[in-house]
């Protein structure tokens, strides 16, 4: 690798506190994202992926918390850092894209007030600044500036996603985490916002964390996936190799549900069962009750074993297994 | 635009159901005020105010209902609501207005206080979650919002009058050996015998309002954008203002206006129990005196009062929730 | 909103409707069992319900109204309240009162929950001019001041009529809910489980009846506390200041005798004390169930306890 990480997790867990006890909706969770990268995570409903990502931006509130695990963005642990700390580091170094833009934007607030509070949060005092910084990025994602006046609900969804994105810009982070941006729209739209996010990304050279559920989508894009599956990463690797050669089960079974425009007709094979309860989660491989290559060894937990190019939570890339498969 | 145009509306159409009403209850119950009168003052009634009524009540009226409504209707519009019975021949209007100032200074400024302070202490206390604040305050204020306003204004007599030997009066609006006046003294006299009053009004209703801003506190503090300023890096104190609290503060409006009419039913027998010279006091003693005229105005003037009230709740929203000025 | 991770099976087609509605009854109870607020306004409730149903178990007078005892006695043995000025003992009429400011609250509560069910499911789907016609009565009766229209209505029909009270209570006391309902009914409208037995032919009224109403138990039941609630301290208003039956027993006639005769001057607090400490219990008892159900039906409300993790703050 070029240079360090901007992004380094290392055994991120979060708890949700329940009545019932504990959930752990995301478990002992690493990646690195390095500068100008962008990291796909991809996995169904429930999974943990959209809590992991706030996790990572240290943007979860009660009952979740992070129960264990660091956070090191360019060298610096944000789970330990002072709020004061991390409030200096947050939009500046490392900002947020949500999914519903309506939702993310204060509705009684114009647009242009809700750019100018992130800078004025970081200590920018004059207006007229301000005023050109915004007009600024919303250039960027070609907004007409006369919008800084508007209100979220006076924007059409497409052109409220691209605000979001450029108010994400304002300082120029080192690393955007973007929470299924493209979820709320339409396919035309999603094509033509991700497009905007690569060449914004080609041009201004922050990393991209993406989460979510259409690997589809995804797979044009990002430079490297990660799988996640029941609170787990169950495969990381560069995209072009996990789609040619999925390491696990899973990610095989997610890609069989995804029929090929060109290729030869096939029948469509779902992953039968559902995904395990949280709140009591099997000890051996999560997967293992609807894999369907299960063996004894499933019983135990497996590790993140190397899988050709990529990364692989299965026992079949075990180095005993392998030994034993020769 | 279109929004402050249907509340205007509904403003005319909710007075106009009032005067309505108002024209119909006498026709509609069993019973002749004319007749109850003369047995009250023992047949020694002046024949002008029998005809007064019997005019206002449409008794013994050779005019068709529809003329009688038009009339009425009339008579409404041009303050003309007809003599008291009780202050006899002091036309009702002119009662009407001196009880006026005395119910907006006890009434207005006890609730608008109520609402603001209770709004305040339930934004703080939604958004300090899990504190000592949070755990006392959302039970003691049901409690205490589920406390008869008149009884509450009891205890404090009992307290704070009579067993402090008369410390705060606990009777009328002023000391009636003092000539009204804008003098210190007068007015620090009227104070002070409005201080009991207005805290009953504040202690029964305070609960209310801090709960609803509290539970919509908690429901906004959920919200994408909340979670959004804080990614932003803003600090606490903005977030829970202008993220938070500006959001919550919409829907505690509505429950504002909505909450009127109640506020007004406390409002009545408060003035009651502290013999407090207002519309409500008035209202009671009319309906005790079988005060007709003056009963059916003062009912009108307070559903005006309230209707005002409520225009104006929605004159604020449209002020602070942009979306409702877009069509 | 969802809470999947917490619930159990995080299933991305998740059921909602009747079925999710029943399992969630069981939950329920316990969630009540739970709750302090709910514990104690139900044992509230209980206690009352108690008294009114069989008020000679637990005083020895028959006819509390009866001038029978000496008068303005201090509290003692015999009369653990005292007496009032007429001579009555105050322990007694408070047992005995029990009954009517109980039954004025569950009638009055259950009919006008009937009515805003009518009123506000009903326009919500019947909507067009149906609607717009029920929600602008709706509205008209909820922002009318209506304390001062029960008082003229009273004062018109005479005083001490239980029935027209009852009566007039239900008729200012069902516009809040309807609004609530017709709101909620609004956004139930369109979901899934609905659609799907549209599709399968059954008939609106099956639909409201069958499928909308029992999802909407909990708001219909907040409702129903309310209106209870509203009656008990609305009723007390009128007999304080004279429009019920005076002649009868109840905690707000005890309290209009007890202003009559000057009893915070007089030396009399029992009097006044003890009939508007026990209005506030009952009306308490209802506002702390409501406020309970809430906090059940939505987690998000209940009290928070601190997390471990709290980050420095400097």
């Amino acid at each position: 690798m070029p240079s360090a990480p901007v992004l380094e997790v290392r055994g991120l867990t979060v708890e949700y506190l329940t009545s019932a006890g504990p959930v752990r909706a995301v478990e002992d969770f690493d990646l690195d994202v390095h500068a100008g990268e962008f990291v796909g995570v991809v996995g169904e409903s429930g999974c943990g992926k959209s809590t992991m990502l706030f996790g990572i931006a240290q943007l979860l509130s009660p009952p979740a918390e992070i129960s264990a695990g660091s956070v090191h963005f360019r060298g610096r642990d944000l789970v330990t850092m002072t709020a004061r700390e991390l409030a200096a580091t947050r939009w500046r170094d490392l900002s947020v894209v949500m999914q519903s833009a309506m939702n993310a934007l204060n509705p009684v607030a114009q647009l242009g007030d809700q750019f100018a509070d992130a800078m004025r949060a970081h200590g920018e005092r004059s207006k007229q600044v301000i005023r050109e910084r915004s007009e600024e990025v919303l250039a960027l994602v070609g907004i007409d500036t006369v919008h800084l006046k508007s209100y979220p609900h006076q924007l059409s969804g497409g052109m409220r996603q691209r605000a979001m994105i450029a108010m994400a810009l304002l300082f120029s982070p080192d690393l955007v985490i973007m929470d299924e941006p493209t979820s709320a729209l339409d396919v035309v739209a999603q094509r033509s916002l991700m497009m905007q996010i690569k060449q914004l990304q080609r041009q201004l050279g922050f990393a991209v964390l993406f989460v979510t559920h259409d690997m589809s989508l995804v797979s044009h894009f990002s430079d490297r996936l990660v799988v996640m599956y029941a609170a787990k990463a169950v495969e990381i690797g560069p995209t072009r190799e996990v789609f040619a050669a999925p390491g696990h089960p899973y990610t095989q079974g997610l890609l069989d549900a995804f029929p090929s425009i060109r290729g030869p007709r096939l029948p469509l094979t779902g992953i039968p069962g559902s995904p395990p309860n949280l709140l009591r989660p099997p000890t051996g491989c999560r997967f293992a009750p609807r894999c369907p290559k299960r063996f004894e060894m499933c019983d135990l937990a497996p590790e993140l074993y190397q899988a050709g190019a990529s990364l692989a939570a299965c026992h079949l890339h075990a180095p005993a297994a392998k030994e034993a498969a020769r | 635009m279109r929004y402050l145009l249907h509340r205007l509306g509904f403003f005319v159409l909710t007075l106009w159901a009032a005067v309505t009403v108002n024209f119909a209850i006498p026709r509609l119950m069993p019973g002749d005020p004319a007749s109850a009168m003369m047995a009250r003052f023992h047949g020694r009634v002046n024949p002008a105010a029998i005809h007064a009524l019997e005019v206002a009540f449409g008794v013994n009226s050779h005019q068709s209902l529809w003329s009688q409504y038009l009339s009425y209707l009339h008579n409404t519009v041009t303050g003309n609501f007809g003599v008291s019975l009780t202050y006899f021949p002091l036309p009702v209007s002119t009662e009407i207005a001196q009880a006026v100032p005395w119910t907006l200074g006890l009434v207005g400024v006890a609730t608008v206080l109520a609402f603001v302070v209770g709004t305040l202490v339930g934004a703080v206390s939604g958004w300090k979650r899990g504190g000592l604040v949070d755990s006392v305050v959302p039970p003691v204020f049901v409690v205490t919002s589920a406390l008869p306003y008149f009884w509450v204004g009891m205890i404090l007599i009992l307290f704070f009058s009579v067993m402090t030997n008369g410390l705060l009066p606990n009777d009328g609006a002023y000391d009636v050996n003092l000539v009204p006046s804008l003098s210190p003294v007068f007015i620090g006299d009227v104070v002070r015998h409005a201080l009991l009053p207005a805290a009953t009004i504040l202690i029964t209703s305070i609960g209310g309002w801090i709960l609803t801003m509290r539970n919509n506190m908690v429901t906004v503090l959920a919200e994408d954008y909340v979670r959004m300023g804080r990614a932003k890096g803003l600090s606490d104190r903005r977030i829970m203002y202008q993220y938070a609290a500006r959001n919550a503060l919409l829907p505690n409006l509505a429950g504002f206006a909505m909450s009127l009419g109640f506020v007004v039913a406390g409002a009545i027998l408060v003035e009651y129990v502290f013999n407090y010279p207002g519309l409500g006091y008035m209202l009671l003693n009319a309906v005790n005196n079988l005060d007709y005229p003056l009963m059916q105005a003062l009912f009108l003037m307070i559903t005006v009062a309230v209707l005002v009230a409520v225009l104006l709740c929605d004159f604020v929203t449209a002020l602070l929730d942009p979306r409702t000025r877009s069509s | 909103m969802s809470t999947s991770l917490v619930a159990g099976t995080p299933n991305p087609g998740e059921q909602t409707g009747p079925a999710r509605v029943r399992r969630e009854r069981f939950g329920f109870l316990r969630a009540v069992r739970g709750n302090r607020k709910a514990l104690t306004g139900s044992v509230l409730l209980l206690v009352f319900t108690v008294l009114a149903i069989v008020p000679q178990w637990f005083t020895s007078v028959s006819d509390p109204n009866a001038h029978e005892f000496g008068l303005m006695l201090s509290p003692s043995a015999t009369h653990p309240l005292g007496t009032t000025a007429f001579g009555q003992d105050i322990l007694a009429q408070l047992i005995w009162g029990t009954r009517q400011s109980l039954v004025i609250a569950l009638a009055v509560g259950g009919l006008a929950t009937v009515v805003s069910v009518l009123v506000g499911v009903s326009a919500a789907y019947l909507g067009g001019p149906t609607d717009g016609v029920l929600s602008a009565i709706t509205d008209v009766f909820l922002v009318v001041p209506t304390f001062p229209l029960i008082v003229v209505i009273a004062a018109y029909a005479g005083k001490g009529n239980l029935p027209v009270m009852i009566a007039v209570l239900v008729l200012t006391g069902w516009s809040y809910g309807a609004r609530q309902l017709r709101a909620q009914a609004l956004s139930l409208r369109n979901r899934d489980f609905l659609e799907s037995a549209r599709v399968r032919g059954e008939r609106r009224s099956y639909i409201i009846v069958c499928e909308v109403l029992p999802t909407m138990t909990s708001l219909i039941l907040a409702n129903f506390l309310g209106a209870a609630l509203y009656a008990v301290l609305t009723a007390a208003g009128l007999q304080f200041i004279g429009l019920g039956d005076n002649n009868s027993v109840s905690w707000g006639t005890m309290l209009h005798w007890a202003q009559s005769n000057s009893a915070l001057q007089t030396g009399q607090p029992l009097w006044v004390v003890a009939p508007g400490v026990c209005v506030a219990l009952l009306g308490a008892a209802f506002a702390l169930l409501n406020y309970a159900f809430d906090e059940i039906s939505n987690p998000a409300l209940r009290p928070v306890r601190r997390t471990r993790a709290q980050r420095a703050s400097s």
